[in-house]
């Protein structure tokens, strides 16, 4: 290995002793960027170009935008109006969860961003956490629906915005993981049902657009279902995207279980670790962490698929948006309306993707072999 | 007094290939057995048959006393009175050097954590790492990743430990750190089933050595005898192919 080194070394200054580089002023290596060859010419064009686009996007977004207005009239004469973001901030945020309630679903949302934080120090990770997080979901869900402790209750479809999306994301994500599991062992398995079983449901879900899948949980289930069985409805689009979400993440965590050396369970036998204990301390905590890029895929996905339940009726943060742009009062408002909720969607799923960074980072530190 | 191990009329097949030939042998307690023989031989198959790693198709196993079969507890039971190395070591990658000792013990004893760090630090200082406690496998040498799976097996306090070719995948300088450890557990009194081609340990610390070829036993004899006068031809050839004995 040193031998190797040191001739590669030698070979590369002895390269670069051949062209010795000319001192060049800082202006001269950058017009050499831009237009060294035809390449970097070409390149510089479209940029300028695509520039340029953007400037009448600027003058509209930043430059002629009303940021402040005494009445939605003023908006008229073009240009962004953010004023009414700030007008309709509530509605888009919380749909048409009562305003004077509007602080239990504030709390919700700094208790789930709350409970995320708490999750992405690897430190805490462990059984207590689930506990957390249930415990969590509990106070969240009695906060958002109320009728104890003196809070009024508000039935679930005056739950709307940003608690329902994020409400959506984190459990759709959090309850899959534990049937993604279980399929993705069962598509192990040696025995021929629970292979087959497993095989069937996760290809038969993988299989239907979502869209359907939400059809089929928040308009057909209650046709099938006896009268007085009344489930609701943001319950059961919660399980189709649940369902939905298992299916792929049951395939991302298979592949990190392919890539398991067998001796790994092996010696867990030997040393008489029982399965499931041998699947959550030894097997687990190695085939996800083969799985960090996929897994964020994932979740990045779901995060946005929860837009799509706007279709069935729930009223998401998309939905909100969508609503609040209807308003005559204001002059065609939508694309102030979508940027936003843009924005917000952009800001969630770039965090997952930063962490998911950095915990990769952090964990090959280990350099284990 | 109970055999250690007891085996016999043991057969075992993968499809149609016949792994193992009316395998008999026995091991007493505190005694030391060596198995060798060439690749292929069925002697990783024999030892994984021991703890049940393998599943064998005819015959008996008995390990301290109980039978070994389709029996959930008895089987607990068995992995309890045996520890395992193996070839690759099989630390579990994203656990430091002491938890590696540590959580099998609080997952499959339910050992108070207290009490399995102390004897965990107790083993680990017994083959010599102890100075790697905090460290993950992945930053230590083969040799020293070996030493500290002889340390996890030895925290779950077995009365046998078997060894699957445990210096196989070494690089040679480190192998005799290996060997010390295993001559230093034999000289404690541990009974031990070893597959290996390290030969000189077993002229050193072997009480029998078991010569294995094509799934049969062709011969069991004690180490002086076995390497000075073989009795059967096929152990003569094998002696015979071996650079140092």
């Amino acid at each position: 290995m040193p031998t190797e080194k040191t001739t590669f070394t030698s070979l590369h200054t002895g390269g670069s002793m051949t062209q010795v580089p000319e001192r060049q002023s800082r202006l001269s290596g950058f017009v050499k960027t831009l237009f060294g060859d035809r390449l970097s010419i070409a390149l510089t064009l479209i940029s300028v170009l695509i520039i340029y686009a953007f400037v009448p996007v600027i003058d509209w977004a930043l430059i002629r935008a009303h940021w402040t207005v005494a009445s939605p009239a003023e908006c008229q004469s073009g240009g962004a109006c953010w004023a009414f973001i700030g007008a309709k901030l509530r509605l888009i945020l919380f749909g048409l969860y009562p305003p004077e309630e509007q602080w239990r679903a504030v709390i919700v949302i700094v208790l789930i961003m709350a409970l995320v934080l708490l999750t992405l120090s690897p430190r805490f990770w462990g059984a207590r956490l689930l506990l957390v997080w249930a415990a969590g979901i509990a106070v969240m869900l009695v906060l958002m629906g109320g009728g104890v402790m003196g809070l009024p209750p508000v039935p679930t479809s005056k739950w709307g915005g940003l608690p329902v999306t994020l409400l959506l994301a984190v459990l759709s994500l959090g309850l899959a993981f534990p049937f993604s599991v279980v399929l993705a062992l069962g598509r192990r398995s040696a025995q021929p049902v629970t292979r087959g079983l497993s095989v069937l449901v996760i290809e038969l879900v993988r299989g239907l657009p979502l869209v359907g899948l939400l059809f089929v949980a928040a308009i057909l289930m209650p046709l099938f279902l006896p009268p007085d069985w009344n489930i609701d409805k943001l319950g059961r689009t919660l399980a189709a995207l649940t369902i939905f979400a298992a299916a792929y993440l049951a395939e991302v965590i298979r592949g990190g279980l392919q890539g398991l050396p067998y001796g790994q369970t092996e010696a867990a036998q030997a040393l008489g670790i029982p399965y499931w204990r041998t699947i959550w301390h030894i097997v687990l905590p190695q085939a996800i962490q083969k799985v960090i890029p996929p897994l964020t895929n994932t979740a990045i996905v779901m995060v946005k698929n929860t837009s799509l339940v706007l279709i069935v009726g729930v009223f998401d943060m998309l939905s909100a948006a969508r609503s609040a742009a209807t308003d005559p009062m204001w002059p065609a408002p939508s694309a102030e309306a979508y940027l936003f909720v843009a924005m917000i969607y952009f800001v969630i799923c770039y965090g997952i993707a930063a962490y998911s960074r950095h915990i990769e980072t952090d964990l090959t530190a280990r350099s284990h072999s | 007094m109970t055999l250690a191990i007891d085996v016999s009329g043991l057969n075992k097949y993968y499809g149609n290939y016949h792994a193992l030939r009316d395998v008999d042998f026995s091991v007493e307690e505190r005694q030391r057995v060596v198995i060798c023989g060439p690749s292929g031989s069925g002697k990783s198959t024999l030892i994984r048959c021991l703890n049940r790693l393998e599943r064998h198709d005819g015959g008996r196993i008995c390990i301290g006393g109980i039978e070994l079969g389709d029996n959930l507890r008895d089987l607990d039971a068995v992995r309890r009175e045996a520890g395992m190395v193996f070839q690759h070591f099989n630390l579990f990658p994203h656990m430091t050097v002491l938890e590696n000792c540590v959580m099998p013990q609080v997952l499959s004893r339910k050992t108070a954590r207290r009490d399995a760090v102390e004897r965990a630090h107790a083993y680990l200082e017994r083959v010599h790492i102890l100075d790697q406690a905090t460290k993950y496998p992945g930053q230590l040498s083969g040799g020293q990743q070996q030493r500290v799976a002889i340390a996890r097996a030895l925290c779950m306090q077995p009365r046998i430990m078997l060894f699957d070719e445990p210096t196989s995948a070494l690089d040679p300088e480190m192998i005799r750190e290996v060997l010390d450890t295993m001559v230093d557990l034999a000289e404690g009194g541990m009974t031990m089933v070893v597959v290996t081609h390290e030969m000189g340990f077993a002229r050193q610390v072997a009480d029998l050595v078991v010569y294995m070829e094509a799934g049969e036993i062709v011969e069991i004899a004690p180490p002086d005898r076995f390497f000075d006068a073989p009795q059967d031809e096929r152990s003569r050839r094998f002696l015979s192919k071996l650079v140092t004995a």
